[in-house]
């Protein structure tokens, strides 16, 4: 085998979460009660669109999360064959931008550093002078008249395979479309055209066009350039910022694994039992509240360092030790913010068990588990939706103000918020160093207005308090 | 009246005594002090003697619970839990792992972090109070749906960017204010604008977003439309009536927030340099000082209690009802 698959434990979690999701999907297609607010969603143009993107970074974070060992090319050595680096799908896609490193800072497309470096000649004398770069750009002869030309040549070429691939793209969504429609597949394009659909897939074919342009013209561009420019020590800086939309989905998305069986769980058993139960889970859930969110974030991870140091035989290898962190930071993320959601499903149980149908399923005789699972917990599930929806795009944003303040992610690992609190020293630099924060800044707000935007929606179609209203 | 507010402030015994023990567990058990000696020490070459020096400079030689070697009440004062932890109730914070008196530096850093912290509320609730009854006065129009978006988008952009965009637009492009730093007395002044104008924009766009929910809910009411039948102009409506009444939910609101204003936000304090408590727990995180971070939980959990005490009590203000259930 080429490499040995490595499945790192937020891997395990995040493709779990995946096959939840996937599974949910594929339930609520054939339930009508299920599907109606979800076609709502989608027959919004806002809503179909923010899907698009956030399906797309979902997407680079799946490819980000299939890790393997490589083979080592020297293969007569067995007990060495793979390399104890852990590298993702995502990496070999993007392979020349991982490898080329420089030696220091550049600017956004450049073929030269940033600061000027010391040049000895062969006859003695020093001079000093902007130096090329070892990768970006290096293909060119005379890098100052012929980059014009070379890059918007790249541009052409990134915007001949978008087009085409995206053409290939809808041509076939066409042909998956004319059984459902009884309509030609020229019958369909022209649907989608004229915008004569309930889905809004027009909004949706642009969607993807831009998307698929803005791929194509990255990997042309590239290549052979540094997009985003390159950092202190040379890394690109388009690269760390396509590898971190893996730690915020993740922290996004795993942290509501974790706090939703908590919040679920208590949630339903103080709205449902009353009494003592829920005098107590009442008080786990203030006491917990009370205690300022940062801080106790951070007196976990603090211990969580301490830990770390004192056992460090047991992390065999950076990534495993940066992955632990990782895990661990949605777990008390997790803690930290089932609370909310715990009191409002509270708050709903209380009305929904004096409802005439849960008397009569204690009537019945129906065990108390059965009702809260079969009757209770399904009727508050739009609740629970909804508010993953909304904490989603606030996890995202906590990730990068806690790798600020050092109590994020591991250090080494790529995130928007690492990436800022390593660039915000370089703003007093002159030239200013403006790039890892723009690319930071780029991909945060993308993913985080569309998940926002997208939590609207949600929230429209699946509050019947809102719909009712609007209707 | 008295009696509720009294059973209410009662509630907040038990709840303390919990946060207690959760950073009790969190600092001393799942953590042995040795474990903390160790991190600051160094890892290499240390010896025994060297991490009981440590502790016990800091107090941390004593036993969890029970101090077996003493007598009497000692019995139970000598321990780490009674030392370490039972007096915060009594807010005697002690002093932090490189030997400073946390309780005197609480009370010298609160006062910049009030600084910014207040007038950074006032600002904020005027400005996001107008925008958003402005909003509600254009509601259902273009107008509304494209500030809608422009919430949604403000909101979208981290305190991070907020914050260093500000100091590079403001201070370093304009050269209107220092970027960073605090004064004595009335010379704050000029190092407070920046940091209460960043927050003031970084709150706008949730702010706004969420009055204008209010706002709205209050508009459909049947209230509001008896009092444009009686045909009272459409601005009198919205002064006169909706905002008065919407203005009870907002503040109510607001209340819970108010104590913590002492702790000054984490963010704005660490990035302009001000001496107040937000940065003093930001550098006792950085620089793993386990006291400190022990005392800002406790003293943070305390003013979200009294915060969640004066909203009850501003409810019951606000509506007779409570009272009386």
């Amino acid at each position: 085998m080429p490499f040995q698959p490595v499945i790192l434990l937020t891997d395990a979690l995040f493709f779990l979460l995946t096959a939840a999701i996937i599974i949910f999907v594929w339930v609520a297609k054939n339930r009508p009660h299920l599907r109606r607010p979800w076609m709502e969603v989608l027959t919004r143009t806002t809503g179909v669109v923010s899907l698009t993107v956030i399906l797309f970074y979902y997407s680079i974070a799946i490819l980000d999360s299939l890790h393997f060992h490589p083979k080592l090319d020297r293969s007569q050595n067995s007990e060495h064959q793979y390399s104890s680096e852990i590298l993702s799908v995502l990496d070999v896609l993007m392979t020349p931008m991982r490898t080329q490193v420089e030696k220091t800072f550049s600017a956004p497309l450049a073929t030269q550093y940033l600061a000027k470096e010391m040049v000895q000649y062969e006859d003695g004398s020093v001079d000093m002078q902007y130096k090329r770069l070892d990768y970006g750009g290096s293909h060119l002869q005379n890098s100052a008249t012929e980059k014009k030309a070379d890059l918007l040549l790249l541009l052409l070429k990134g915007t001949v395979v978008a087009v085409i691939m995206w053409a290939l793209v809808w041509v076939f969504i066409a042909f998956l479309l004319r059984k459902p429609w009884q309509l030609s597949i020229a019958q369909c394009i022209s649907r989608i055209v004229r915008n004569d659909t309930v889905i809004p897939f027009r909004a949706v074919a642009i969607t993807t066009g831009i998307l698929i342009l803005l791929v194509a013209i990255a990997a042309f561009v590239g290549s052979k350039y540094h997009l985003f420019g390159t950092d202190k020590v040379g890394q690109d800086v388009f690269y760390q910022a396509v590898k971190s939309i893996r730690t915020g989905i993740l922290i996004g998305s795993l942290t509501t694994l974790v706090m939703l069986p908590l919040a679920i769980t208590l949630g339903a058993m103080a709205g449902y039992f009353k009494g003592w139960v829920d005098d107590v889970i009442q008080y786990i859930y203030t006491t917990l509240n009370s205690i300022p969110n940062v801080l106790l974030i951070a007196a976990a991870v603090l211990l969580l360092q301490v830990y770390m140091s004192n056992n460090a035989e047991n992390f065999d290898s950076l990534t495993a030790r940066a992955d632990l962190r990782l895990l661990f930071l949605c777990l008390i993320l997790g803690i930290t913010s089932w609370t909310g959601l715990c009191r409002l499903l509270r708050a709903e149980t209380f009305k929904l068990r004096e409802m005439e149908y849960i008397q009569a399923a204690r009537t019945v005789g129906l065990k108390n588990i059965t009702i809260l699972s079969r009757h209770v917990m399904p009727n508050f599930m739009h609740i629970v939706i909804i508010n993953i929806a909304i904490d989603f795009s606030g996890l995202v944003l906590a990730e990068a103000v806690l790798s600020y303040i050092n109590i994020g992610v591991d250090p080494t690992m790529n995130s928007w918020g690492n990436m800022i609190n390593q660039a915000r020293l370089e703003m007093a630099r002159d030239p200013l160093v403006w790039w890892s924060l723009t690319a930071a800044f780029v991909f945060m707000f993308t993913l985080v207005l569309f998940a926002n935007l997208f939590a609207d929606v949600v929230r429209d179609a699946l509050d019947p308090r809102v719909s009712n209203h609007s209707k | 009246m008295i009696a509720y507010i009294i059973r209410r402030a009662l509630y907040a015994i038990p709840i303390l005594i919990g946060v207690n023990i959760i950073t009790f567990v969190l600092f001393f058990v799942v953590n042995s002090p040795d474990d903390v000696a160790k991190l600051h020490l160094g890892q290499k070459h240390i010896t025994t003697q060297q991490i009981e020096d440590w502790k016990r400079e800091r107090g941390y030689h004593l036993p969890l619970f029970i101090n077996g070697e003493r007598q009497g009440v000692e019995k139970f004062s000598e321990t780490i839990f009674f030392q370490k932890s039972f007096k915060l109730f009594l807010f005697d914070f002690g002093s932090s792992d490189s030997g400073r008196d946390i309780g005197y530096d609480i009370s010298n850093r609160m006062w910049p972090s009030l600084a910014i912290s207040i007038p950074q509320l006032l600002v904020g609730l005027l400005v996001t109070i107008s925008f958003a009854l402005l909003i509600a006065f254009f509601r259902a129009t273009y107008i509304d749906y494209w500030a809608v978006v422009i919430c949604v988008a403000l909101m979208s952009i981290s305190a991070l960017f907020y914050i260093i965009g500000g100091q590079f637009i403001v201070g370093k492009l304009l050269k209107v204010v220092p970027i960073s730093g605090y004064d004595t007395d009335l010379h704050a002044f000029k190092f407070l604008i920046l940091p209460v104008l960043i927050g003031v924009i970084g709150g706008l766009g949730s702010g706004t977003r969420w009055y204008r929910t209010i706002f709205l809910e209050e508009v459909s009411k049947d209230y509001v439309r008896t009092a444009r039948a009686k045909g009272i102009s459409e601005q009198l409506v919205l002064f006169r009536h909706v905002l008065r009444n919407a203005l009870i939910p907002i503040l109510t609101g607001v209340v819970v927030i108010l104590p913590t204003l002492f702790i000054g936000s984490l963010l704005t304090e660490s990035f302009f340099g001000i001496p107040g408590l937000g940065s003093y727990t930001i550098d006792a995180i950085n620089r793993q000082d386990f006291a400190i971070v022990r005392s800002m939980v406790f003293l943070g959990s305390v003013l979200y209690i009294i915060g969640l005490l004066l909203t009850d009590i501003s409810y019951t203000l606000v509506d007779p009802r409570i009272r009386f259930s």
